[in-house]
């Protein structure tokens, strides 16, 4: 079972306390948009094998949304992050180009 | 013939004997026997029938890998099939019986399918799904089912208690013999938390019976010292009978102590599982022999070399009294010295190695026993038992030299470290050429959060197969005859004909040959992982334990490339099979799940009511009065609350506070509709939807105050809309001056229904709940009877309502008052049924019955319900798609049958033809279907191909053998214009 730790309440959390909640810092698109941006919003969504950027919600917890970056094949969570930004913290991305020198960035 | 050895035995007290049943037949054993060593020591050698053959079985092994002798134990309630002798004590009154055989274990009907062994070749299975659909129904599985499988669950509830507990700890050791009591004791020494989990009731591994020094010490010597200084280290703990089942995401451990097997009735929960959380998992698991493939090497009698001597040393049991040894190895003839220690004969040891010269084996031909070097088993002669082998050249195709009479065959084709833990999370494995097997490659490591190691090995699970190597590994030293390198050898002979492979086994519990294999590799499946599949190879409790590294082999042959090039299958958890009562632990019963409770759930309980699961809530479907049916109760309730007045428990109904200076903003975003414009003390229903348009939930929006809204959700939607409400909030316009509080369990809630609800709130006293001062979609608040309430003038009957909200602590207490309040008017309460049928008269959707997902408001005649004003809600952009806006949406109608019967619920209405899939093509399903009693006829509700125009048309609905006929009207069953709710 994975462990995330919450960056607002500090609690290292099993999965079970937390809810998965699909890729991080997507743009709303709103009504009157075109299609293919919409699509993009609604259902294209990054399936990386490797860095992936998403949320989560510490719903058996504080309740809070948080971000996080996790490899999607070795599962190691390099970071988590409040979600009231719209880009990871620089450091964090530092931290993961060091250690995954062929990962192409978090856009 | 298998028997009791006058003397020896480390492990069994002779001064305490046991009784136990196998097929009904009493037997004895002794204390500190397992039941393959009692079974054994009472001559029983036929344990078994095979998977698929019905070939007799018997032991193969004595620890963990034994896949066949697999019993059934206990009877009734406690019966439980599949259980591993090897594992399971002995203890007084055991209740064994064999499996997979009829009518008996030494007679079997089911023995045919080994003459016809052609016909069940690798993937039969799914051959026969080839056929036909019609014959795989009617003869291919009902066939199968009853000749395949093994034992037969219990029927009744388990008795047994069983537990589970979380550990946390530096460093968790898996196995408890040589080299894991010294990872122990070196971590505990230097002050870790350590814990140690072995999986059987002694400590020391194989050690005490393949013998050496360690450190000087007799294997027995080291390890008491070892264990007593463990003792003393108040940061390790010791944990016998408890087995490392699997290591899991970011290194989580799952662990089953099997607590009481072994001393039934003492009132101790039967297992327990383990969650445990250790910074590093040492794996010191062991390795396991493997066995040799030659033509009946699954006969009775054989078994591994290992095994052999541990029946011999362990519990002074001779597997027979001619122990003829085959191997290409020198550690098997430790079995041929145990043998002849006992006083027991070994006819020879057959090595498949030409030039034999080891320390091990000149000491068993200083003893005078034969070593025919070069040799190999061309077939085992005997069917329920060994009665002899045939022997071969190695190098040729099986034409017989000698034949050795026998009753016992001792194979060894090398060991296999037991790498399962190490490999459940990604941890890689190298290919040792010279040792002939995976080792864990320590250099990838399976990996935790952080990305560092996540466990390490040690000892044999580490590729040391040698008490010198362990021993070094952990800084001690060791004394031990040296070995000679092994001779990869993995069919015997090597040029066996076709009829040898089709009976040299692989894996044993799934009955898979090397013809088969090679078959599979033949039909083109080069994919170790398909072939697995395709053939059923270490598959199910044997997860390649002793069948792993001899099918890998033959495949890679047949394929034409190395080991490595094939790899392994994936090794999954558990490591051997663990109980469902543990897996389940104490949550059954009244423990299953947790129960919700309203503030009157007494009074209901009090009632007999009917209940129905509503989330974690029991609702009450209906309150049956003695000798009434549910049907009656609830067509009853229906026509008291439409005649004279009802009351509900509606406490179970969401209830979110959304609060702020941007609350109302908020709010136009979250429903379709505006409720930013809704006026201090009034009520609107309203709608939510996802931002994929769909229909999410539905409920009435109450203006509180200027900055305050309560929001009321469904009663299993709560938790979910409150989620949503704090994603968008946290995540997208977390600079909104916006909280959000679920009140849901705050506040108890009672619908007073019903043309004299009025009456009923007026005998209350307390509060003004007149048309003037209370309207239709108005609230207030006040007193009633006292207490301090709001009232809310909605409804979802159709009727005069009004419903009370109160702090949930006086929820019973103005229940009561409203029960007492109410008798002078025929007030009777009313459950979910009720409520339902009601709501379908009056055309009203429920969520979850007209919506599933792929429904949007406009689909449901909710367009009056979307504000048209606003230039964005949730979903909003979504509805704009063009499919969204298509006429031959489905869409809501009311539907009525003919002749007054009641649909289906679910039920299709057909359209001409067919398609694709031959199947008929459709128009509109039921959604909701009633009788109602106010109408005296069903009802129906349901989503229909541009439905709303095309009243009056009539649609079949096929359901079983019958045909139904139901004209397409509008949903509102009663009272149209809303006069009655209205007054």
């Amino acid at each position: 079972m994975q462990i995330i730790p919450c960056p607002y309440c500090g609690v290292e959390a099993e999965e079970t306390e937390l809810t998965y909640g699909h890729e991080a810092h997507l743009k709303r698109v709103g009504p009157d948009s075109d299609a293919a941006d919409f699509e993009a919003y609604m259902f294209t969504r990054k399936n990386p094998k490797g860095v992936h950027f998403e949320r989560w919600r510490h719903s058996n917890g504080c309740g809070k949304w948080f971000l996080a970056a996790r490899h999607t094949v070795t599962l190691e969570v390099f970071g988590t992050y409040p979600a009231q930004t719209t880009e990871p913290p620089a450091e964090l991305v530092e931290k993961i180009k060091a250690k995954c020198p062929e990962w192409k960035g978090w856009k | 013939m298998s028997t009791r050895l006058a003397t020896g035995g480390r492990l069994i007290d002779r001064s305490k004997s046991l009784t136990f049943t196998f097929d009904g037949k009493p037997m004895r054993g002794f204390q500190g026997d397992t039941l393959a060593a009692a079974l054994l020591a009472g001559g029983q050698v036929l344990l078994g029938r095979s998977f698929k053959y019905h070939r007799p079985r018997g032991l193969l092994a004595s620890g963990a890998e034994e896949p066949n002798a697999l019993v059934n134990l206990g009877r009734n309630a406690r019966q439980e099939p599949d259980q591993r002798v090897t594992m399971t004590e002995l203890f007084d009154g055991l209740e064994a019986s064999s499996q997979n055989r009829w009518p008996s274990l030494a007679f079997d009907i089911g023995a045919i399918n080994d003459k016809l062994y052609k016909m069940f070749p690798a993937g039969f299975y799914y051959k026969t799904f080839m056929i036909s659909l019609g014959a795989w129904a009617k003869v291919f599985e009902p066939v199968i089912r009853r000749a395949a499988g093994l034992g037969n669950a219990a029927k009744e509830a388990d008795p047994d208690r069983y537990e589970q507990a979380y550990a946390f700890c530096d460093v968790l050791v898996a196995g408890g013999g040589v080299a894991g009591l010294a990872a122990a004791l070196s971590e505990g020494r230097a002050g870790k938390r350590v814990i140690l989990m072995e999986m059987t009731a002694h400590w020391g591994g194989r050690a005490p019976v393949d013998g050496g020094l360690i450190d000087g010490l007799s294997p027995d010597d080291w390890i008491a010292k070892t264990l007593a200084e463990l003792r003393t280290l108040p940061n390790v703990r010791l944990m016998e009978r408890t087995m490392v089942a699997g290591m899991h995401l970011h290194g989580s451990i799952i662990a089953y102590e099997r607590v009481a097997d072994h001393t039934p009735g003492d009132g101790r929960p039967r297992h327990r599982l383990w969650r445990v959380r250790p910074g590093i998992t040492i794996n010191a698991a062991g390795a396991t022999e493997r066995p040799l493939a030659f033509a009946g090497n699954d006969v009775p009698g054989v078994m591994l070399a290992s095994a052999v001597r541990d029946y011999i040393v362990n519990w002074a049991v001779s597997p027979g009294d001619r122990v003829v040894v085959v191997a290409n190895n020198d550690d098997a003839y430790r079995t041929a010295l145990a043998v002849l220690d006992a006083g027991l004969s070994v006819p020879a040891v057959i090595d498949a190695r030409d030039n034999v010269t080891g320390v091990l084996p000149m000491q068993v031909k200083a003893r005078g026993v034969r070593i025919l070097e070069g040799r190999g088993i061309a077939r085992v002669l005997g069917r329920t038992g060994v009665t002899g082998v045939a022997i071969c050249a190695q190098a040729g195709e099986g034409g017989v030299i000698e034949t050795l009479p026998c009753d016992c065959v001792a194979m060894s084709g090398g060991w296999s470290p037991n790498v399962h833990l190490w490999s459940h999370v990604g941890g890689k494995l190298s290919w040792d050429a010279d040792a002939a097997l995976f080792r864990p490659d320590a250099t990838r490591p399976p990996t935790g959060r952080d990305g560092g190691p996540i466990a390490a090995s040690v000892g044999a699970a580490n590729g040391l197969l040698t008490l010198d190597a362990i021993a070094a590994e952990a800084g001690m030293s060791a004394e031990v005859e040296p070995e000679a390198p092994l001779a990869p050898v993995w069919i015997m002979p090597a040029g066996a004909t076709q009829a040898l492979r089709y009976k040299s086994f692989l894996d044993f519990q799934n009955d898979v040959k090397v013809s088969d294999v090679e078959l599979a590799a033949r039909e083109g499946y080069t994919s170790v992982e398909h072939t697995k599949r395709y053939t059923t190879l270490g598959m199910a409790s044997d997860q390649g334990k002793s069948s792993n590294i001899n099918g890998l082999a033959i495949l890679s042959d047949a394929l034409g490339q190395t080991i490595p090039e094939t790899g392994t299958t994936t090794f999954r958890p558990p490591y051997n099979p663990i109980s469902f009562g543990a897996m389940a632990g104490e949550a059954r019963g009244e423990l299953f799940q947790p129960r919700r409770r309203t503030a009157m759930q007494d009074w209901h309980e009090a009632q007999h009511y009917h209940w129905e699961p509503v989330g974690f809530w029991r609702r009450p479907y209906c309150y049956p009065k003695a000798g009434e049916s549910h049907r009656d109760a609830v067509n009853r309730e229906i026509v008291n609350t439409r005649t004279n007045v009802g009351v509900l428990d509606a406490s179970t109904l969401g209830k979110i506070l959304v609060k702020g200076p941007d609350a109302g903003k908020f709010l136009d975003m979250m429903y379709t509709n505006m409720m930013s414009t809704l006026p201090v003390g009034k009520c609107r229903y309203g709608l939510m939807c996802n931002e994929n348009g769909f229909l999410s939930d539905d409920g009435v929006v109450v203006r509180l105050s200027e900055d305050s809204w309560l929001c009321h959700t469904t009663s299993g939607g709560a938790d979910r809309i409150h989620a949503h409400m704090e994603d968008w909030l946290q995540c997208e316009w977390w600079d909104w001056k916006v909280w959000t509080a679920n009140l849901t369990e705050q506040y108890a809630q009672i619908a007073v229904v019903g043309p004299k609800a009025r009456k009923v709130l007026e005998a209350l006293g307390g509060m003004d709940v007149s048309k003037a001062a209370l309207p239709f979609m108005g609230w207030a608040e006040g007193t009633l009877a006292g207490l301090p309430v709001r009232v809310y003038r909605i409804s979802f009957s159709g009727e005069l309502s009004y419903e009370i909200a109160v702090p949930a602590n006086m929820g019973a207490a103005l229940w009561d008052k409203v029960i007492a309040a109410g008798k002078a008017f025929g007030m009777m309460p009313y459950g979910t049924e009720a409520l339902h049928v009601m709501r379908a008269e009056k055309g009203f959707i429920m969520i979850g019955d007209e919506t599933d997902g792929t429904v949007i408001p406009q689909d449901l005649g909710l367009g009056w319900a979307i504000s048209k004003k606003k230039a964005d809600y949730i979903g909003k952009r979504a509805q704009q798609r063009s499919f969204m806006v298509a006429p031959d949406r489905w869409q809501l109608v009311g539907l009525e049958t003919l002749d007054g019967s009641v649909l289906p619920d679910g039920a299709y209405a057909t359209a001409e033809g067919f398609n694709a899939n031959g199947q008929r093509n459709t128009q509109g399903r039921v959604t909701s279907s009633y009788y109602s009693p106010t109408l005296k006829k069903g009802i129906a509700m349901g989503l229909v191909p541009n439905g709303p125009a095309r009243m009056g048309e009539v649609l079949e609905f096929p359901a079983g053998d019958k045909l139904f006929r139901a004209r397409i009207v509008d949903p509102c069953f009663y009272d149209k214009e809303g006069e009655k709710s209205d007054v």
